[in-house]
């Protein structure tokens, strides 16, 4: 029994990181309307970056993260400006492509840069709490408080602020937000930011207890996929949701069913949706 | 009767000239290192050109085309070593197996639509690899596939038989197939059936309202593509001669992608020219892995920004500029 | 009264109904688009459905071409009960489309649009395409005639080698039909044909949809324009807020009450 609840808390810890890389992924989704691959990579770098500053000059974890958030964003926004808006009005396929290309770089690069070896947080929040009977390590509390919280402030931002309406606005209706002069270029920017963002807290946070690597963004990124596709491409709510569903199913499917093949439980369920519903679970026709 | 001058037109007379040049090849190479690097660049010319068959002519990107070339890579390599099949008919099988599971794969997943579609592919690449890697007692998984043999003598008349011992006869052997390869593509692009697969890439909406089943279309070009990334990966196991997961797993999709974007999609000659440029450069430059990856990736970004239809279809615009012509698909 | 192949003929005349829609439904959620809609079309007319905007018009065309399933009622056409078939078989089935925003394959020549047109009409597959043989060789010449043929009925010939996406708006929405009747359609659905055109092209879209109908193609045509509407139309049908609310020739049309009404709203009427 005690072991199930390890593994549902193991799931929950899980779900809400993925649940914060989905986010990021959905919002960006639902205002460009391409799926931006290369944001695994930057999650990647999120964690990099905390882990930099952790390690090296001793930073305190939470500025770090804070750190890499906004120097993430910054790298978004450079994205979204340099390669995504070029390619707005050509096929999506190219977008895609664009993307696939700067996995190439930003994973090759931090290979060359920082090298193969999978890094490890210097011990910060190492205490053991035993909870009914279940152990579990501070730093695994921390990650879903702060994943929650985010996720939280992320849904205020976007109800409760003018930008976060505009966002909203944009999403639904490009062409008639810009009618009424919003600059759309400059929601796409803050979008990507704000995305992009999300996707280094969730790198600087799972980093200490998955470590850190060159690759590490890439299983993440294909189920980030899985969760907005089956979550519906765009909603929020659904992201958050499907986040803590893979966790749970990665996290308890992998305690009892079987390790060898967990990895693909997540996509071999999306492949079976999509393979009954076309648009995903809760999709529209994009 | 077809009358002589009309016959032999420039692009004709060049193709013909281009044939004998790779023909010949074995007149004036010695080195073994190059004829590894020509007989590598035909099996990616065909891995590459059946992927373009699907994504530049059909306008569907299968992520999981390393996938199908490992399959017929495993498939071949099995034949052989386990079974003791012989080459010449464990390649067909590898054709036909890889574009088995082509149909299996597309059946589900061609009724989805755009970034749906490719990550659905991507998943099932992933997996496929998942399961070569894991499954080893029949795959080997991580020990790999060792001591894979070559194709084996083909019997002439009068006891004589052609033998594939040495560089020069394995590069005969797949610069044939790679030309029947071309060749069928070619035939398939030109036909109404290429025209097919153009308009369901165009317009599936406006297909659909003359006539055509987008999906049905859809299916025969993956099934095709599949079929010829079979034939590039059986021909790959049995002149390297070793295999193991990776040769399935996404960074070979990748590479092949890379070749067709930059050497042009939609055009027979690009996939083919990105083949041969794209590792050639890389050998040359002797870069680690890593840096090699990173100039791809740079290459392809800027590219697909700024010269998206290729080295070819970049060629082709400069032409039009040049000589103000248009090309209709009788001339392309 | 004799049949031959569902066209009934009387007296050696054939007056055929060609298609007929009973009941025709359709609900987006609680939007009632189309409702109980019940019309028919004869051989070699050439019919109008007009409507203000948002009367349903388009759906209808949308609901008979399979594009939207439908919520109810029937569709046939030539005696052959069609309701909810998929989109290419209606087209093979004998009913040709255009669409409002003008659609054609923007990327290839004006030849190439229409060549492809005719595809559905032949048969030759991938083997035939890869190893030959006299039927796919056939085929293709009879595709690239019957694309010469529309070119020449629609005279787009001098923009033949231009990319669809590069040539005049009003030659594309001729592209448009052209690619439409390559399909050598029975029944012509024209949705909005001259959107965006000029009232000098008019002339020659009125010439085009008359030897359409001449060549023995029957035409259904959305139109707002009233006086091509009334200059060519053997009957009209008129739309509002997804019911029929007249139908006629089109000078009893333009006197009923309703459809004034309809059009610029109660107290108009005579």
């Amino acid at each position: 029994m005690a072991l199930f609840f390890q593994q549902v808390l193991n799931g929950i810890m899980l779900g809400s990181v993925y649940s914060l890389v989905a986010l990021g992924l959905t919002l960006i989704y639902g205002i460009l309307g391409i799926p931006n691959f290369a944001h695994g990579a930057l999650y990647m770098l999120g964690a990099y970056i905390a882990f930099l500053l952790v390690s090296s000059a001793g930073v305190n974890f939470w500025l770090a993260m804070i750190v890499a958030m906004v120097g993430l964003a910054l790298v978004g926004m450079l994205i979204e400006r340099l390669v995504f808006r070029p390619l707005m009005e050509a096929p999506h396929l190219n977008s895609f492509i664009a993307a696939i290309g700067l996995i190439f770089i930003i994973e090759n690069g931090a290979l060359i840069i920082w090298g193969p070896d999978f890094k490890r947080f210097p011990p910060i929040y190492e205490q053991l709490y035993h909870i009914f009977g279940i152990t579990i390590t501070l730093q695994r509390i921390i990650i879903v408080v702060t994943a929650v919280s985010l996720i939280i402030l992320m849904q205020l931002f976007i109800k409760k602020t003018i930008i976060g309406a505009t966002i909203e606005a944009t999403a639904q209706d490009r062409v008639g937000t810009q009618l009424v002069g919003i600059n759309v270029n400059r929601v796409d920017l803050i979008t990507f930011g704000l995305g992009t963002a999300l996707a280094a807290a969730a790198g600087a946070l799972i980093g200490p207890i998955l470590l850190v690597f060159p690759s590490m963004g890439g299983a993440v990124i294909l189920k980030a996929f899985v969760i907005i596709i089956l979550g519906g491409m765009g909603s929020i709510p659904g992201a958050i949701v499907g986040g803590v569903m893979l966790g749970l199913l990665e996290s308890i499917g992998g305690g009892y069913i079987t390790t060898e093949y967990h990895e693909v439980l997540a996509f071999g369920v999306l492949v079976a949706v999509l393979a009954i519903k076309p648009t995903g679970l809760f999709g529209r026709q994009h | 009767m077809i009358p002589f001058p009309k016959f032999l037109t420039p692009k004709r007379l060049l193709l013909a000239l281009l044939i004998l040049l790779v023909l010949a090849v074995p007149l004036f190479v010695t080195s073994r290192y190059i004829y590894h690097l020509l007989i590598m660049a035909c099996i990616w010319s065909m891995a590459a050109t059946s992927m373009n068959l699907l994504m530049g002519y059909t306008g569907q990107v299968n992520l999981a085309h390393g996938a199908f070339f490992g399959i017929g890579a495993y498939t071949t390599g099995l034949l052989m070593l386990k079974f003791g099949v012989n080459f010449w008919l464990a390649l067909p099988a590898a054709c036909v197996v890889a574009a088995f599971f082509g149909f299996l794969m597309g059946l589900p997943s061609l009724r989805t639509r755009g970034s749906y579609f490719a990550i659905g592919t991507l998943c099932f690449g992933v997996i496929v690899t998942v399961i070569i890697d894991r499954w080893d007692s029949l795959t080997e998984g991580q020990r790999g596939l060792l001591g894979i043999p070559g194709p084996a003598p083909i019997p002439l008349p009068f006891g004589a038989q052609i033998t594939f011992d040495t560089m020069a006869s394995t590069y005969y052997l797949i610069l044939v197939m790679l030309i029947i390869t071309v060749f069928i593509t070619h035939r398939i692009v030109r036909s109404l059936v290429g025209r097919t697969f153009r308009a369901v890439r165009g317009d599936e909406e406006l297909a659909g309202s003359i006539g055509i089943n987008p999906f049905r279309t859809k299916l025969i070009s993956f099934v095709a593509s599949t079929f010829f990334a079979g034939l590039a990966g059986g021909l790959y196991t049995s002149y390297i001669g070793f295999l193991s997961p990776e040769i399935s797993d996404f960074h070979v999709t990748f590479e092949i992608l890379i070749y067709c974007m930059i050497g042009g999609i939609g055009t027979l000659a690009g996939p083919i020219i990105g083949a041969i440029i794209l590792p050639v450069i890389s050998e040359t430059l002797h870069a680690l892995a890593a840096y090699r990856l990173v100039a791809y990736g740079v290459l392809l970004t800027v590219f697909i920004i700024f010269i998206p239809t290729g080295i070819v279809g970049g060629c082709k615009i400069i032409w039009q500029r040049l000589t103000g012509s248009r090309l209709t698909m009788e001339n392309r | 009264m004799a049949e031959a192949d569902g066209i009934k003929i009387d007296n050696g005349e054939q007056i055929g109904m060609l298609f007929e829609t009973k009941g025709l439904t359709k609900h987006f959620g609680g939007l009632v688009a189309v409702n109980d809609l019940s019309f028919h079309i004869e051989q070699e007319e050439i019919v109008s459905i007009i409507g203000p905007n948002g009367a349903g018009k388009t759906t209808v065309y949308n609901l008979i071409t399979g594009l939207y399933p439908v919520t109810g009622g029937r569709v046939s056409f030539m005696n052959e009960e069609v309701t909810g078939l998929k989109t290419f078989d209606i087209a093979r089935k004998g009913i040709s489309r255009t669409f409002q925003s003008t659609t054609v394959f923007s990327q290839d020549t004006v030849f190439d649009n229409v060549v492809i047109g005719y595809r559905l009409r032949t048969r030759s597959g991938i083997f035939g395409a890869i190893f030959g043989g006299p039927l796919s060789r056939a085929e293709e010449r009879e595709s690239l005639s019957k694309a010469e043929e529309i070119l020449d009925f629609l005279e787009l010939s001098p923009l033949r080698n231009q990319i669809a996406a590069n040539i005049p708006q009003e030659a594309q929405k001729r592209l448009s039909i052209g690619i439409a009747l390559a399909a050598e359609p029975k029944l012509l659905l024209l949705d909005e044909p001259t959107g965006g055109v000029n009232l000098e092209e008019i002339q020659n879209f009125i010439g085009i949809i008359k030897r359409i109908r001449g060549s023995g193609v029957t035409v259904c045509l959305i139109e707002h324009k009233m006086r091509m509407v009334m200059d060519i139309s053997d009957r009209v049908i008129v739309l509002s807020h997804g019911s029929k609310i007249s139908e006629g020739s089109p000078g009893t049309v333009s006197q009923d009450e309703k459809v004034i009404e309809a059009y610029l709203g109660p107290g108009y009427a005579a």
